[in-house]
């Protein structure tokens, strides 16, 4: 059974400390996520209010990455 | 993420539940014929797991982002329908293009693998899908050796199907394997994006699910109302192959098939 990559659509809700960001997903929950490598070597600036594609842990529901801003 | 390689002990386990996999798979072989539904065959899976001492890995599966728990006992996808397809009324009918998971726990190991099954005549260039995605899961099983990076096993995959003119979906990958059906690492069938982070070296021991995905037309896919079902965005055929296998030095031994060679 093949596993889930597991990307949701988020809204950022604040900045954190260490280019950590706490999303709020569409489904409600709120998750703790860092910026992918990939999104940081292009100087990608996100900001409160970004809408994001956020990819779960699949260790860790709570915790993602941030691989996409839309816009 | 820590990946831990099974000892001699616990790979004869996983052989033990790698064999009733494979054995359902041939009875699942035999019995995919037009006017079957796919829930027959679920019901005879599971009748076979139980005769055997094992169960249904796939059953009460918790969605992964809280959806209903999987319903079925194996995954049966038929023609767009690309993996997590739940077993029903749907009959099978000449030209289908068929896919079949099968999943078991037995003394508290897993294995799992998947086949396509082509229903009499299809069109050459679905004949050829299915042949591709089988020589992908065979590519693994040559070059995937302990010392060799994921990536490059990976790109092999890639290359071959992208080369034939089909594309490898993105959003589902395959998985390590041992006493629960997932485990750490992720196994991607393509390289690059965000997958490269999660590279990781093959060692010898180590137990992963490889299953190659592969669409006939754009690797898009979306789930289905059901919650399950993933099904390519634009309605063409899809294959899916997949074994449970153990990194050895000069290859990757395969775990759920009667014999190393015995992939159709």
């Amino acid at each position: 059974m093949a596993k889930d990559v597991i990307r949701l659509e988020g809204k950022v809700v604040e900045a954190l400390p260490n280019a950590m960001f706490r999303v709020e997903l569409e489904n409600g929950h709120r998750v703790l996520a860092h910026v992918s490598g990939r999104m940081r070597m292009n100087f990608i600036r996100i900001l409160p209010g970004d809408q994001v594609t956020v990819e779960l842990s699949p260790y860790d529901l709570a915790k993602g990455r941030i691989v996409y801003r839309a816009g | 993420m820590t990946i831990r390689p099974k000892n001699a002990e616990e790979i004869e386990k996983m052989r033990a539940a790698g064999q009733v996999v494979a054995e359902v798979l041939d009875l699942l072989r035999t019995l995919c014929r037009p006017g079957v539904t796919t829930g027959e065959l679920d019901a005879a899976a599971v009748q076979r797991m139980a005769e055997r001492g094992a169960r249904s890995l796939f059953r009460g599966q918790p969605h992964p982002r809280g959806g209903t728990p999987y319903p079925g006992n194996i995954c049966v996808s038929v023609n767009e329908e690309l993996v997590h397809g739940i077993p029903g009324p749907r009959r099978i009918a000449e030209g289908d293009v068929v896919s079949v998971d099968v999943g078991v726990e037995k003394d508290g190991w897993c294995g799992d693998a998947a086949r396509t099954f082509v229903i009499g005549r299809v069109p050459p260039q679905v004949a050829a899908l299915v042949e591709t995605t089988a020589e992908a899961l065979e590519t693994v099983r040559r070059e995937a050796r302990a010392g060799v990076l994921w990536s490059a096993v990976a790109g092999r995959i890639q290359t071959l199907v992208e080369g034939r003119g089909f594309s490898v979906v993105r959003e589902y990958v395959g998985h390590g394997i041992g006493r629960q059906m997932w485990e750490p690492p992720r196994v991607p069938n393509y390289v690059g994006g965000d997958m490269s982070r999660d590279d990781f070296l093959l060692a010898e021991g180590t137990t992963l699910a490889v299953e190659p995905m592969v669409n006939m037309g754009r690797r898009q896919v979306r789930e289905k109302e059901d919650g399950w079902t993933v099904v390519a965005v634009d309605g063409k055929p899809c294959a899916h192959f997949e074994d449970t296998f153990v990194i050895r030095p000069d290859g990757a031994e395969p775990l759920t098939r009667l014999a190393p060679g015995a992939l159709r």
